[in-house]
Order: C-alpha cells, then structure tokens, then sequence
C-alpha cells in the first residue's frame, strides 16, 4: 500500500444532492426540479429518468426559470431550481428577490458547482459574489453543506420547510467532515474541533481546509476551534460570539468575495457585541486562469495560507 | 402533447360573479355598470393618495372587468381555493386598477381603499400577495408576471387540473426580455391553459411604444413563438368575453386587446401626460361627472 492510500476519500456534492432530492421525489409528488438546459450539469440525468415529467427544463433563460419556479409553488408544488451558481444568482437576481423572496413562495433555489469550482473557465463562471447579493435579501435563507452528508440533511431540511432558500451545492471534491450522528439545525453552527486561542469559521468547500489549518496551527502550540457554519442567513450569533469571548481572535474562510458574505456576517455579529480582532479570507479579485485548487492557493485559502493568517492574530 | 383540460372539477364554490344563464345583452350591461363603477373608485383612490397611474388603470380597467366578474373563477372568502384561477397583473404600477376591482369583487373591503400608498397600507403602490387577498404574484418590476403565469400553467397541467392562469401585460413592459423567454416556452409547451392579455395602449411612460422601441408587428411576433393570437377592442365587453371564454386549440392564447390611456375621461384619453400625474381636486370632480350613473328612466 502506497502512502497515498492514507489521504481521506473525497466526493462530489452534487451527487449527494441529485440522491436526496429522487429520495424525497419519490415520496412526495409535489417536488419538481426546474432547470435552465443544466440536466448534464446538475447531475439529473437519473432523476429525469425517473420523473420525467417532473423535471421542468426550460431551456436557457434564467429569468423565466425563476419565476417559472414562483408560478409552480403558487400551483401547490416543491421546486428545487438547479442551474450553475453564477447564471442563477447573477442573471435572475431580481426574480429571486421579487418573485420568491418577496413573495415568500417555498422555492429552493440550488447554486451548482459554486465559487470557483469552474476554474479554468474564468470569472465569468465563477459564482464569488453569490452570498454577498443574496444576505442582502430580506427572507431568504442561505446554507453552504460542507459535504456529502450535510449536503441530503440540507436537502432534506429544505423541501420539509415553507421557506424561500437558496444553496450553494459544491462540485469540487470534499472529504466528509459532518460527524457520525450530528444533524443539521437551520441556524446552527457545528463545532468541529475546539480550542482556546483563535476559531476558524468556515463554509463549504473551506470546511475542510480549515481543518487542516488548525492541524497546522496546533502543531505550533496554538488551540484552535474550528466551526462549520453552513447556515448563513440566519447566522449563528450565539455561536460566534462565543467565539469571540473563549477565543478571543476570529478568522473567517469562505470561497467568495470577503465583501458581504460569511466573513461581513460574522463581523457585523463580532463589532456590534463583542469587539475582537478578525481576518476574513475570500476571493480578493477576478480569478487568473486555473483549477479551483490552483485558485484555492492563489487566493490565501490553503490550509498553509489559513493557519499563517491565523497565526499573525495570535502572534 | 395532449392536453389534460378535460378532468371534471371537484365540487366548486358559488362563483357569484359568473352568471351562467345570462344572456349577452344582459353581461355586456352587467360589465358596463361595473367598470363605470370601477373608474369611479380609481379617480377617488388616487384623488386622495394623490398618487398613482391613471392613465394605465382607465386603460385596463375594462379587461379587469371582463376576467373577474364573467371569466375568472375564484371564491373570494377563499382566496386560497386551490382550484381557483390564476390571475396576475403584470404591470404592477396600475394596482389601483386591481385594487378596486378587487373590492368590488369582495377580496377586500371598499372602505380599505382610500388607505391606498399611505403608511402601512396593505395597499403599496405595487401589489403584495402576503397583504392583500386576490393577488397571486408580487409584481411591479416589470418582466415578472408572464414566467410566474407560465409556472402556473405547468402546475396546473401537472396536476390534471382544469384551472386556468391569466396575465395582463403592458405594452411597454414586452421590451423586457424576461417576457419573450416566458413566452417561448409557453409555445413550446403548447400551455392552453394560459393566457396572456397585452394591453395595447400604445403608450408608455413617456411617449408611444412605437417610437421608443417598438413592438410591432407584434401580432406575427407572439404567433411566431407558438401562440394563438387574437386581436380585440379592449374596451368591448362582448369580445372582451369571446377572446377570453374558452380555451381553443392546443396553443397558449394571447389576447391583443387594442385600448385607450384614460379611457372613459374625455380630457385624459390617449393623453401620455397621464400615465401618472395626478389630476386635481377639480379634474376628479369633472372625471366623476362624466362617470355618473345614467340617471333612472322615468
């Protein structure tokens, strides 16, 4: 056995995604998947063979997806929109804001393959500003999974709630960090590790990295707490702010734009309460040409990268 | 694709507003009175919030008329019916339009009208869906109305359910693009269980449509993306009533109903300084006048 067998398995999000989503289908006959020509894209090959009148492409049009979706809750029906991140927040954003938030229809809107995991693609497929145009949105909810497992318990939560959502479903290869037993609570961080100097608040993709950061970090003799915050929008105060007392230093991670999203989340919760030194790691610019990876990097989201930002609050 | 209009309903509500046995003669009176009655409550509506858009409200006016007292069938102590008919108002921003009828047709009391735009009004100057009772779909920003009635459609035909999905348009708002994806994917989905009403005013907020970016011929261009089109006065009950009755064919129907900004007050008809300036104290006083009831035969 090579030493290479010793890195963890790793998965993609979106199949977790499209598993749950047939699950519940197959329950409950009021869930419809709306998509904007993405069956390929969104992994629902197998669910339109499944439900093949239940899958609602409507071709290219990213407007008329959207408030196709509104019109289907309006008949009674659970639509879960599917098309890639940066086409359904950025071309529809308006419908999102009047025809399902606004008009509080159970509508989820699922943002495949999010932040850079188009890579080489460019910014123009990149979805970095998602969570910063969304939490501006009165009443709608938004949650990142961090993995295949949180991925169907997010899913799940999302089609037994009457409430307009939007998630960010990953496609860039995660190792599972959800552990055994844990479930997922709307507005509740999870504390995957914890330590006294510093906590590392990450989502999604950056759930894992931060992990390794705070290996890193301990190595060094720093404590780390690690928290997932999947939950955006409603944030977990509570948990942040405990943060700031027992730790006294905060870092944020996320794969987007560090203007508005996670990191803006938490500092707003950190200034107005509790007042402590803070880094928030994003997407600092439009992307040069690469692999999501390679950007992870270029962008001072490795776990290298994480623990030095880290280190200089403790420092 | 067949379409599944067939299904017999469930046992409905008394549909008040629709008289079956009535005879055309009989409607068209029934209609003429109600929408006078609708104009009057409009001109009073935006006399006291001072604000509004007349010229769009007058122009619509009878095609809201026509859906909500002989067409569309709703229950108004239950808003929620699901077997109701879809209704919505694409363009928003003649709300004292709905409004009015609305009240006239019992989803909300006449007496909440003169609450119109002040604060903390259920009645904003765009309708909201979770404030008032017959609106199905928050519209203002335009574009909105024909997609969401498209969803409609679909539910409805994944259902096997015999309701039917109405939207009114402005003329204007067809320079949205939005529109023209709904509309494509109407045709393609043969939805005849949709329709969509263009009011034809010729007028948008600050000349003709013609001359700002214009539209025709738009007869050839909602026929070229699968459609039905039909063409009308849009303030001619009788055709009114003919075009939206039944669903024909296996095609989406869109209704071109020719009509007039400020239609019904002499000095604002086809005026583009109307589309939402506020007439005075005086001008609501001579539009009343010109609205009276005729007075009773002797």
């Amino acid at each position: 056995m090579s030493s290479l067998s010793a890195a963890p398995e790793t998965f993609d999000c979106r199949q977790a995604f499209v598993a749950e989503l047939s699950e519940l289908a197959r329950a409950d006959e009021r869930i419809v998947a709306v998509c904007n020509d993405s069956v390929g894209s969104s992994n629902l090959v197998a669910f339109a063979g499944e439900f093949p009148d239940r899958l609602i492409n409507v071709g290219i049009a990213e407007q008329n997806m959207v408030g196709v979706a509104a019109g289907l809750a309006n008949g009674g029906y659970i639509p879960f929109v599917c098309a890639a991140a940066p086409f359904l927040t950025g071309r529809a954003l308006e419908q999102i804001k009047s025809d399902v938030a606004y008009n509080g229809y159970h509508v989820v809107l699922c943002g495949m393959s999010p932040g850079m995991a188009y890579g080489e693609l460019g910014p123009t497929h990149h979805s970095i500003e998602d969570l910063s145009w969304l939490r501006a949105i009165a009443d709608l909810i938004i949650i990142v999974p961090a993995d295949p497992q949180q991925t169907r318990q997010v899913v799940r939560w999302a089609a037994q709630s009457d409430r307009p959502s939007y998630l960010r479903i990953g496609r860039v290869k995660v190792p599972a960090v959800t552990p055994e037993g844990s479930e997922f609570t709307l507005g509740q961080a999870l504390q995957l590790r914890d330590g006294r100097d510093v906590t590392l608040v990450a989502t999604g993709v950056m759930v894992s990295r931060a992990l390794d950061a705070a290996d890193l970090l301990e190595a060094t003799g720093i404590s780390t707490r690690v928290l997932n915050m999947a939950t955006i929008v409603p944030l977990d105060e509570e948990a942040v702010l405990r943060a700031a007392r027992d730790t006294g230093r905060i870092v944020t991670i996320e794969e987007g734009r560090p203007t508005g999203g996670l990191g803006a989340a938490v500092a707003e919760a950190v200034v107005c309460n509790r007042p402590v030194p803070m880094r928030i790691l994003g997407v600092s610019g439009f992307a040069p040409t690469g692999k999501a990876e390679f950007l992870y990097d270029h962008f001072g989201l490795s776990p290298a990268a994480i623990a030095a930002a880290a280190r200089e609050l403790v420092d | 694709m067949p379409e599944p209009l067939a299904v017999p309903r469930g046992t409905d509500p008394p549909l008040v507003h629709i008289q079956a046995d009535e005879s055309s003669a009989a409607r068209q009176a029934r209609l003429s009175d109600t929408a006078r009655h609708i104009r009057r409550l409009i001109l009073t509506t935006i006399g006291t919030a001072k604000l509004g858009h007349v010229g769009g409200d007058l122009s619509v006016t009878d095609i809201l008329t026509t859906l909500f007292f002989s067409i569309l069938r709703y229950d108004a102590s239950d808003p929620a019916w699901p077997e109701r008919d879809r209704f919505i108002l694409s363009k928003g921003h003649c709300s004292v339009a709905l409004y009015s009828t609305l009240a006239l047709a019992g989803f909300i009391p006449e007496s909440l009208l003169p609450s119109f735009a002040a604060p903390l009004s259920p009645l904003n100057g765009h309708p909201n869906r979770r404030k008032v009772p017959g609106v199905e779909s928050n519209t203002g920003p335009l574009g909105h109305g024909l997609p969401v009635g498209v969803g409609c459609a679909i539910a409805a035909r994944l259902a096997h359910a015999a309701w039917r999905t109405f939207v009114v348009l402005g003329d204007g708002e067809l320079q949205e693009g939005s529109n023209w994806e709904a509309a494509m994917a109407a045709g393609h989905r043969r939805l005849a269980n949709l329709t969509a009403i263009v009011d034809r005013n010729r007028l948008q907020q600050g000349a003709k449509t013609e001359d700002t970016n214009a539209l025709e011929p738009l007869v050839d261009k909602w026929a070229s993306f699968g459609w039905d089109v039909v063409e009308v006065d849009g303030h001619d009950y009788a055709a009114l009533y003919a075009a939206l009755a039944a669903p024909r064919g296996a095609k989406p129907r869109c209704v071109i109903a020719h009509t007039h900004k400020g239609h019904g007050v002499s000095f604002m008809e086809d005026g583009v300084e109307w589309h939402h300036k506020v007439p005075s104290p005086a001008q609501i006083d001579a539009a009343l006048a010109e609205l009276a009831p005729a007075p009773i035969a002797p």
